[in-house]
């Protein structure tokens, strides 16, 4: 399970049962992601962002990047792109539980935390869930 | 402040040239450049040069000959060489010198560029999970456009054939034989909706121009080419840019946009008087989408455009008559000079199986490149 994976970095998602990315608002009420460090970070404050958004961008790499990519060794293709949520900011994300085919701008997508590999947890967005 | 004209144009021939190095291809194309202004190195004044991978632009001169005039190196990635060229002109316009050179060569190794996420300000997990990757961004950004504005594959398609068409052509060129839209279209995907034949490849080459004040254009007789406007802008808020794990909501203007205004206000014309253009095509959908950026057509015409030829050789605005990025790869540094040398070609009316046919007055060059800048060079007859 996820949840017994480390996160790939500190602080990028919350720790809730149902975790939110973290972002950081501006005294303008502006948000920005990722939350910065050093005197960037000095006048924001943390911003839990919504786990709710719509496709704004999409595509699939489909070869293994150089690095500074540190993914399992053996390469599969996988889905990124942009998930706009409303008011805040379009984060760029991996898409997972999808095909390609399967995508369309402005689908509802949900936020998930995901294996990256063996040791490490991800974030992505999926496609929402029909009830 | 006064006019400024190139007066000499060298090229190290683009692709791959083993077992010389990016600065030798530099000191190759800048004593082209002189060859073609008819000078000598001790009659250069000032230079401005640089590479993205290739070391300092400044060691020339042992080479060159050390004759010490002052050398600038210029560190502006993508821009390095609209950088150079903006400063080599500012240079003479602000009447301290009257000759000046702009260099800029590269050498990168194969395959796609690895960008470390700490040169970019971005946190290591951004690299490390395959998100900070050039030709995502080309896709994620062209991939949107299409939706919104109704651009097909075939007209990505259509932008690499006429690049292997032109590149055939020119002799500075890496990709010299045609590619057929069958082959583009169903080669492997890179990032969908990008083929591997939409897409540059780093690569190696140097470009060198020769810029002079008007006294020394008419003492030396030179054949020249004015620079009406040279401006380098860096992104706007709002933009969307490579290497971004977040774009504003509040969608903003574009480097492109203020770069290209900029350069049209300086010139005093519009883009409805370019008679022939080098665009940025890193790959298909950047030339398609700085098409509409930089006021050529509108958002979603480029598919009657493509369609129709309008940017071919014989059309009514030729695009990337070299082949662009496409056919000649991208050494970062040389780059954006090589479209401001084939402007100065097509110009002069110098370029053989390509030249742009009536005589072109106006060309016009534009460079993007990471972390959201753009160089505009508009050149006259």
């Amino acid at each position: 399970m996820s949840q017994t994976l480390k996160p790939i970095a500190e602080g990028l998602w919350t720790s809730e049962a149902q975790p939110r990315l973290i972002g950081g608002r501006l005294p303008s009420g502006k948000i920005v992601f990722p939350m910065p460090t050093g005197d960037a970070a000095k006048e924001l404050e943390p911003y839990p962002l919504s786990r709710q958004g719509k496709l704004w961008s999409w595509t699939r790499q489909d070869f293994k990047p150089k690095e500074p990519y540190d993914g399992p060794d053996q390469f599969t293709p996988y889905l990124l792109g942009y998930v706009e949520l409303p008011g805040e900011i379009i984060v760029e994300t991996r898409i997972v539980d999808a095909a390609l085919e399967d995508l369309c701008l402005g689908m509802p997508m949900e936020f998930v935390v995901v294996p990256f590999d063996a040791r490490r947890a991800t974030y992505a967005f999926r496609p929402e869930k029909q009830s | 402040m006064r006019d400024v004209y190139i007066i000499g144009a060298g090229i190290h021939t683009f692709g791959r040239t083993d077992g010389r190095s990016g600065r030798d291809q530099g000191v190759y194309a800048v004593r082209e450049a002189m060859a073609d202004a008819s000078l000598e190195w001790s009659d250069i004044e000032c230079a401005y040069g640089g590479s993205a991978a290739a070391g300092n632009a400044d060691i020339m001169v042992n080479e060159l000959g050390l004759t010490g005039l002052p050398f600038i190196n210029v560190s502006n990635g993508c821009a390095t060489g609209g950088s150079a060229l903006a400063s080599a002109r500012n240079a003479i316009a602000a009447e301290e010198f009257d000759i000046a050179l702009a260099v800029g060569f590269d050498k990168h190794p194969r395959g796609a560029f690895n960008a470390k996420p700490a040169e970019f300000g971005l946190p290591e997990w951004y690299g490390q999970t395959g998100m900070m990757l050039t030709t995502q961004f080309f896709a994620l950004k062209i991939q949107r456009y299409m939706q919104l504005y109704g651009i097909s594959r075939t007209t990505l398609g259509r932008v690499a054939e006429k690049a292997f068409r032109n590149g055939e052509k020119t002799d500075h060129a890496w990709r010299r034989s045609k590619v057929d839209l069958e082959t583009i279209l169903n080669a492997p995907m890179v990032n969908d909706p990008l083929t591997k034949y939409m897409f540059c490849s780093p690569a190696e080459g140097a470009v060198a121009l020769i810029l002079a004040s008007e006294k020394k254009v008419k003492e030396l007789g030179a054949d020249a080419v004015k620079i009406a406007s040279v401006a380098v802008r860096t992104r706007p808020p709002g933009s969307f840019e490579v290497f971004a794990p977040a774009i504003d909501i509040d969608n903003g203007g574009k480097p492109t946009v203020l770069a290209s205004n900029a350069a049209f206000q300086a010139a005093g014309i519009g883009p409805e008087d370019i008679d022939v253009a080098q665009l940025q095509d890193t790959e298909s959908g950047a030339e398609i989408m700085h098409m509409a950026e930089n006021g050529f057509c509108k958002d979603g015409d480029q598919e009657q455009w493509l369609a129709e030829g309008r940017t071919d050789i014989n059309g009514k605005l030729p695009v990337n008559t070299d082949g662009g990025c496409l056919a000649c790869g991208e050494p970062i540094g040389a780059s954006g000079l090589r479209q401001v040398y084939e402007n100065t070609v097509q110009l002069r009316g110098r370029g053989g199986a390509r030249q742009v046919p009536g005589s072109p007055k106006t060309a016009y060059s534009h460079v993007y490149g990471a972390p959201g800048l753009s160089g505009v060079a508009i050149l006259e007859r």
